[in-house]
C-alpha cells in the first residue's frame, strides 16, 4: 500500500502542485519591503551612526580637549590636537576623524566625560570620493548643529542605563 | 521597371513589413517579459520588484537594455574571435526565425508551411547549436561545462517532446499549424491529452534551459554557464534569444494543447474577443507559469535531471503514444 501511495503521489505531481499553490498563496501577501529612500525602518536610541561634536545650549564647545577618545579609539581613526584659548581653558585646535577608518565602535562616546563625541542617528553620508570622509573640527560641529535635536532626545532616553 | 516593382520590390517590402510587425512586438513582449518576471518573483518573495524607473518601474528594461549596450565589450584572449561573436547572433537569430510559421489567427501566418510543427520543431532543435558554440568559442571551464549540459539537456529532452508532438499530430491528422489549431476546435488537447501536456511544459521548461532545469548557466556552480564570458550587446542577445525562446515555446504550447487562437468556450461573450487576443493572453498564461515555476522550485540536480528524461518522461510518453494510437483505431476516431 505504501508503494501504491508513493507511486501516485508522484504520479499527480501533488507535492510539486503543493509547492505551487503555497507561492501563488504568497503572491498575494502584503509585501513586506521598505521602499527605501522613500519609507525608513525605525533606528534604536543606541544606533551608532555619524560622529558629531555638541555643544552647550550657550554655543560653547563641549570638547575639552582630554583626548580620552583618541587614546581609546581601537583603529586610531581620531586626531586631536590642542593648546589654551586665550581665556585659557584647553580647547582643540585640530579635532579630525577618519571615516575611512572608523569601525563604528562607540567607545569614543563611551570614554566622553562631557558628552562631546556622540555617535548620532545618520547612516546616510556616502561620499564619492575619499577625502569627503576625513572629517575635520569643522565639519564635526556642523554636523552637531544639525542633529542636535535628535541626539538630545536620544541621550535622555539612554540616560537611565548608563 | 513597372514589372520589377510589382513582380519583386513590392512583395519584397510587404513581406519585410509583415516581418517587422511580428518582430517589432515580440521584442517590446521579451522586454515587458523581463519586467514581469522580476515583478512577480518579488511578489511571490514578499517584495517589490523593480519600482523606480517610470510609473510602477515599467520602463526598467529599457534602462537595462540601454546599460547593457553603452556597456564594454571584452574579447577573452584564447577566444575563437568570429565562433565568440557568431554564437549570439545565431541564439538571437533563431528566436526570431521559427515565429514564420506561428498563426496568430485563421490565416494570419507568415509562412503557412505544411509541415509548420517539424520546422519549429527543428529550429528549436538547432538553438542548442548557439550554446554550444557560445561554450566552446569562450574557451573557458565554465562556459564549456555549461554548454556540455545544455547540449545533453536539450537532447534528452527533445526525445520526450517528439513523442509528445507524435500523440498530438495523431489525433489532428495534420502537420500544419493552422490545422493542430483547428481540430481543436470541439475539445483543447490539453483536455484529453493532459499528462502529455504536463510533459510538454515540463520538456519545454528544459528545453529553454529554465529553472528548475537551469543547469546550464546554474548560478551557483558555473557562475553563469555558457554566456560567463559574454557582456554588452553579445549578452544581450543571448538574453533576447532566451526570453524570445520562452515566449516561442509558450505559443507552442497554446497551439498544439490550449486551442490557439480560439476562445476557451464558443459562444457570445468569448467570441466576440479577437483571436490574436486570445492566443497572446494563453502565451501570457503559459509564461506566468514558467515565472512562476521559477520562484517555486529548487534547481535539479544532473543526474535527476538526466532520470527524469530517460527514465520517466520517456517512457512514459511513449507509451501514451501507443494509448492514444490503440484509443483512435479502436474506436474508429482516426483524423481522415
Amino acid at each position: 500500500m505504501a508503494f501504491l501511495d508513493r507511486a501516485a503521489r508522484s504520479l499527480f505531481l501533488t507535492e510539486l502542485l503543493g509547492g505551487l499553490g503555497l507561492t501563488l498563496r504568497y503572491m498575494f501577501k502584503p509585501k513586506v519591503t521598505l521602499n527605501y529612500p522613500f519609507e525608513k525602518g525605525p533606528i534604536s536610541p543606541r544606533f551608532r551612526g555619524e560622529h558629531v561634536l555638541r555643544r552647550y545650549p550657550g554655543g560653547e564647545e563641549r570638547c575639552i580637549a582630554c583626548k580620552l577618545c583618541e587614546a581609546v579609539c581601537p583603529a586610531l581613526a581620531i586626531t586631536i590636537e590642542a593648546e589654551p584659548r586665550e581665556d585659557g581653558s584647553r580647547r582643540t585646535t585640530r579635532y579630525d576623524i577618519d571615516m575611512t577608518k572608523c569601525i563604528y565602535c562607540g567607545y569614543c562616546q563611551e570614554a566622553c566625560p562631557v558628552d562631546a563625541i556622540v555617535m548620532g542617528p545618520n547612516f546616510e553620508f556616502s561620499t564619492e570620493n575619499r577625502e569627503e570622509l576625513f572629517y575635520n573640527k569643522q565639519k564635526l560641529l556642523a554636523n552637531g548643529d544639525r542633529w542636535e535635536a535628535e541626539i538630545a532626545q536620544n541621550l535622555a532616553a539612554e540616560a537611565p542605563y548608563r | 521597371m513597372a514589372e520589377f516593382w510589382s513582380g519583386f520590390l513590392l512583395p519584397l517590402i510587404i513581406i519585410v513589413l509583415k516581418i517587422l510587425a511580428i518582430v517589432v512586438p515580440l521584442l517590446v513582449a521579451v522586454a515587458f517579459m523581463t519586467y514581469a518576471e522580476r515583478k512577480i518573483m518579488g511578489a511571490m518573495q514578499l517584495r517589490q520588484g523593480p519600482n523606480i524607473v517610470g510609473p510602477f518601474g515599467l520602463l526598467q528594461p529599457f534602462a537595462d537594455g540601454l546599460k547593457l549596450f553603452a556597456k564594454e565589450q571584452i574579447l577573452p584572449v584564447g577566444a575563437n574571435r568570429v565562433v565568440f561573436y557568431l554564437a549570439p547572433m545565431l541564439t538571437f537569430f533563431l528566436a526570431l526565425v521559427a515565429w514564420a510559421v506561428i498563426p496568430f489567427d485563421y490565416g494570419m501566418v507568415l509562412a503557412d508551411i505544411n509541415v509548420g510543427i517539424l520546422y519549429l520543431f527543428a529550429i528549436s532543435s538547432l538553438g542548442v547549436y548557439g550554446i554550444v558554440m557560445a561554450g566552446w568559442a569562450s574557451n573557458s571551464r565554465y562556459a564549456f561545462l555549461g554548454a556540455l549540459r545544455s547540449a545533453a539537456q536539450m537532447v534528452s529532452y527533445e526525445v520526450s517532446m517528439g513523442l509528445v508532438i507524435i500523440s498530438v499530430l495523431l489525433c489532428v491528422g495534420s502537420l500544419n499549424l493552422t490545422k493542430i489549431v483547428q481540430a481543436q476546435e470541439t475539445i483543447w488537447f490539453a483536455i484529453p491529452l493532459l499528462p502529455m501536456f504536463v510533459i510538454f511544459f515540463i520538456s519545454a521548461l528544459a528545453e529553454t534551459n529554465r529553472s528548475p532545469f537551469d543547469l546550464p548557466e546554474g548560478e551557483s556552480e558555473l557562475v553563469a554557464g555558457f554566456m560567463v564570458e559574454y557582456s554588452s550587446a553579445p549578452f544581450a542577445l543571448f538574453f533576447l534569444g532566451e526570453y524570445a525562446n520562452m515566449i516561442l515555446m509558450s505559443a507552442m504550447t497554446s497551439i498544439l494543447f490550449l486551442g490557439g487562437w480560439l476562445p476557451p468556450l464558443p459562444f457570445a461573450p468569448f467570441t466576440w474577443v479577437p483571436g490574436p487576443i486570445w492566443f497572446a493572453l494563453k502565451i501570457a498564461f503559459c509564461l506566468f507559469v514558467y515565472v512562476w515555476v521559477r520562484a517555486t522550485m529548487p534547481r535539479y540536480r544532473y543526474d535527476q535531471l538526466m532520470r527524469l528524461g530517460w527514465k520517466v518522461f520517456l517512457p512514459f510518453s511513449l507509451l501514451w503514444v501507443v494509448l492514444t494510437a490503440g484509443v483512435l483505431v479502436t474506436f474508429g476516431w482516426l483524423p481522415k
